[in-house]
């Protein structure tokens, strides 16, 4: 009864891919119509974002991105330890793109910027929409850099265990290509929301 | 080919042959046919519900004035009408019901390629129409914004909006889903020596619809999302008076909403493109025209969505750009007419109850069609936006075409489905009261709708009683068909039927009535010469 076919497992992954980018792709749409139309609240908006907690960010997606191919490999050559490693790596990175975020969240919470706040009944409605785009967003996209992290938890216990292995990694590759988008969106998110001033 | 052999050693799917029996065992299959089944018994009691609360609309406007309730469960109840009509009937409708029991076996597979995910799928099917039922009877009252839930209103309204977007929202996912297995099973999975040209038309409308599925769903997912932050966190992304664009909204709602239109028809198209040659015994006249212009209206059909937006305030630029591409779309949709009309010249017809829903179906779905063209045609739509005009159009498409392709599909697959036959005349007569009822309801809204009878209105002027009366009427000729319908196929058990009741020649007239668990003892493959359609 088992069929096994890893190359429409990973076309079913890919078609699931475009349909998240098509779910972002919404906002996008939107985040365009918007910079269009208030193109200078945004630009004074996106002063408040701290570009260097994003840069860091990005960096630590960019490495964990990195790590999850590299585990691929390890896997491909038989060595699931050093696997098991690298996942453990990139679930780490996640772990400090939340830890940021959390910081970065709780500041502006604190002082009042997120939507529904009552700061935000006094600014222009081109700033309410950046900083609700903002949260829109990234809230979106931190829900699936955790659903990508419970994804590769699986997986690395997986590999530890060995039922992911050298002649059967199709798992791992679809949990990678899931990692890749999840650090794909944050590629577009971050110079669109912390980069165009 | 491997001819049907007259003894049946593999017990068939309808027996319970796994760890639980009865219901248990339905509810855990991952078996497409069962799926299939669970999808069509749980789309005919969302029907029969959506139905009734048509008839309920029609006892309302028997006359002018209020009858038996007042504006506010009126508004509420043409919105749940809607919403269970569209998301849990007919979006789903087709693809889930005969794509899930019959693709697989007509391209000669066992199952789906992820037969776990297809099970998800219903659940999540399942998950979201309570959720978007349970608007009904929590928060404060009934949705009463329309199905679909344009802004500013659904973010104004205080009743209970998000329960519906959100169960909305949840059925989209399910669609993605089922989409997206379809694709791969049909890449994958096809026969071998069946190339895509040589895939029966059926299926190949399901691979048009897949990719609409799974491109244009998430849109309207993510617009459903944005109206749920809207209303909690008085964003302003669509309510002008928070600063926001409700044509934006429209833009959004529709770049899905229009899409959705062809999830229902094209799988409706494939079955009619497989009853017409089995019923015909003639091979189906321009194959492979039929096949691509399933792909031209799926790829056309993604880009004529503002046609619904004509009075909404756009440029005129944008208005005659959209007005030409969906006459651009009438054209795929015209070439299938004129192969289906041209399959049945100097074919064997043999007028069995299948075929005289399909061609009702050409029928009521010409008329559909062609007040679709004065709808897209600028200067005429103008007057009859938002009229009844528009409410007469769309049943005709959606439950003429739709619908009737539904009940065809039912009367030509149930004999393999459930390894019985019907009663014939009884069919027959089903169709007589289900097509005499649908034109009766739907035929005077043309009419009073060009007289100016807007939709969704609770009241009316004394000139438009005659037509409401009329539609009354039909609705109740509707139901009975209906009823009969439902008599014939599920009250007594019915003779036994033969593997190949109709002379088929796809891939699932050759096994047996109703189908083993695998469907194939023996594996079916396509010589080279061979064809889908293979009649004398």
């Amino acid at each position: 009864m088992e069929h096994r076919d890893d190359i429409g497992a990973k076309l079913g992954m890919w078609v699931f891919i475009f349909t998240e980018i098509l779910l972002f792709g919404g906002l996008f749409l939107v985040y365009a119509i918007m910079r269009s139309a208030y193109s200078t609240e945004f630009h004074q908006a996106a002063h408040h974002l701290n570009a260097f907690i994003g840069s860091i960010n990005t960096v630590v997606l960019l490495l964990s991105s990195a790590t999850v191919a590299m585990s691929i490999t390890a896997v491909q050559k038989g060595n699931n330890k050093l696997a098991v490693i690298l996942l453990f790596i990139t679930l780490l990175c996640a772990a400090v793109f939340m830890v940021n975020k959390y910081f970065e969240w709780g500041h502006k919470i604190h002082i009042g910027l997120y939507p529904g706040s009552d700061l935000m009944l006094t600014l222009s409605h081109g700033q309410v929409m950046f900083f609700s785009l903002y949260f829109f967003m990234t809230g979106l996209h931190m829900f699936h850099l955790v659903v990508g992290g419970i994804i590769l938890t699986i997986v690395m216990l997986k590999v530890q265990r060995g039922t992911i292995n050298a002649g059967h990694y199709v798992l791992l590759e679809n949990g990678g290509l899931y990692w890749h988008l999840v650090d794909l969106i944050w590629i577009f998110l971050f110079p669109l929301l912390y980069l165009i001033t | 080919m491997t001819e049907a052999k007259t003894h049946h050693p593999e017990p068939s799917y309808l027996v319970d042959t796994g760890k639980y029996k009865g219901l248990m065992a339905w509810l855990t299959s991952t078996d497409h046919k069962r799926i299939g089944l669970m999808y069509m018994y749980a789309m005919m009691i969302f029907f029969s519900v959506g139905g009734l609360l048509g008839i309920l609309m029609r006892i309302e406007l028997f006359y002018p004035g209020q009858q038996i309730y007042g504006p506010q469960v009126y508004n509420g109840l043409f919105t749940i009408h809607g919403i269970i009509m569209i998301f849990t009937v007919v979006i789903p409708g087709l693809a889930a019901v005969f794509g899930n029991f019959s693709m697989p076996i007509m391209i000669g597979a066992k199952d789906v390629a992820f037969p776990r995910l297809n099970l998800f799928s219903f659940y999540l099917y399942v998950l979201g129409a309570a959720i978007a039922l349970s608007s009904q009877f929590m928060g404060n009252g009934p949705p009463d914004t329309g199905w679909t839930f344009y802004a500013p209103y659904s973010i104004q309204t205080h009743t209970n909006v998000v329960a519906a977007v959100f169960g909305a929202f949840v059925l989209g996912f399910s669609s993605i889903l089922t989409g997206l297995n379809f694709i791969v099973t049909m890449h994958r999975m096809r026969a071998p020596g069946m190339t895509f040209f040589k895939m029966p038309l059926f299926p190949w409308s399901l691979y048009a619809t897949a990719w609409i599925q799974v491109l244009a769903t998430p849109i309207v997912g993510i617009t459903l999302l944005m109206v749920i932050a809207e209303r909690w966190l008085r964003i302003g992304f669509f309510d002008p008076s928070l600063g926001g664009d409700p044509v934006l909204y429209q833009h959004l709602f529709w770049i899905y909403s229009h899409p959705a239109v062809y999830i229902m028809i094209l799988p409706a198209m494939g079955v009619i493109t497989e009853i017409i040659p089995t019923f015909a015994q003639k091979r189906i006249f321009g194959y492979k025209a039929i096949a691509i212009s399933s792909l031209a209206i799926a790829l056309v059909g993604y880009f004529v969505w503002a046609h619904h937006m004509y009075t909404s305030g756009m440029s005129t630029t944008a208005r005659w750009v959209f007005s030409l591409l969906t006459f651009l779309v009438a054209v795929p949709s015209a070439i299938k007419v004129f192969n289906w009309v041209a399959t049945m010249y100097k074919g064997s017809i043999s007028m069995r109850p299948p075929f005289l829903f399909a061609l009702g179906f050409i029928f009521l779905f010409m008329i559909g069609g062609m007040t679709g063209l004065s709808l897209g045609a600028l200067a005429t739509n103008v007057h009859v936006h938002d009229t009844a005009y528009v409410v007469a159009h769309f049943h005709y498409i959606v439950f003429g075409g739709v619908g009737f392709a539904f009940f065809a599909a039912i009367y030509y697959w149930y004999p393999k489905m459930y390894g019985r036959m019907y009663n014939f005349k009884m069919a027959n007569w089903s169709f007589v009261f289900l097509f005499t009822g649908f034109n009766l309801l739907y035929f005077p809204q043309f009419i009073i709708g060009i007289m100016g009878m807007p939709r969704r209105y609770f009241d009316y002027l004394p000139q438009f009683t005659l037509g409401q009366q009329l539609s009354f009427f039909g609705a109740i000729l509707l139901a009975i068909g209906f009823i009969i319908m439902l008599i014939t196929l599920f009250s007594k058990k019915g003779a036994k039927a033969p593997d190949n009741p109709w002379g088929g020649r796809t891939f699932e007239w050759r096994i047996p009535s109703p189908p083993p668990l695998e469907n194939f003892e023996v594996m079916p493959e396509m010589g080279e010469n061979e064809e889908p359609y293979d009649y004398k």
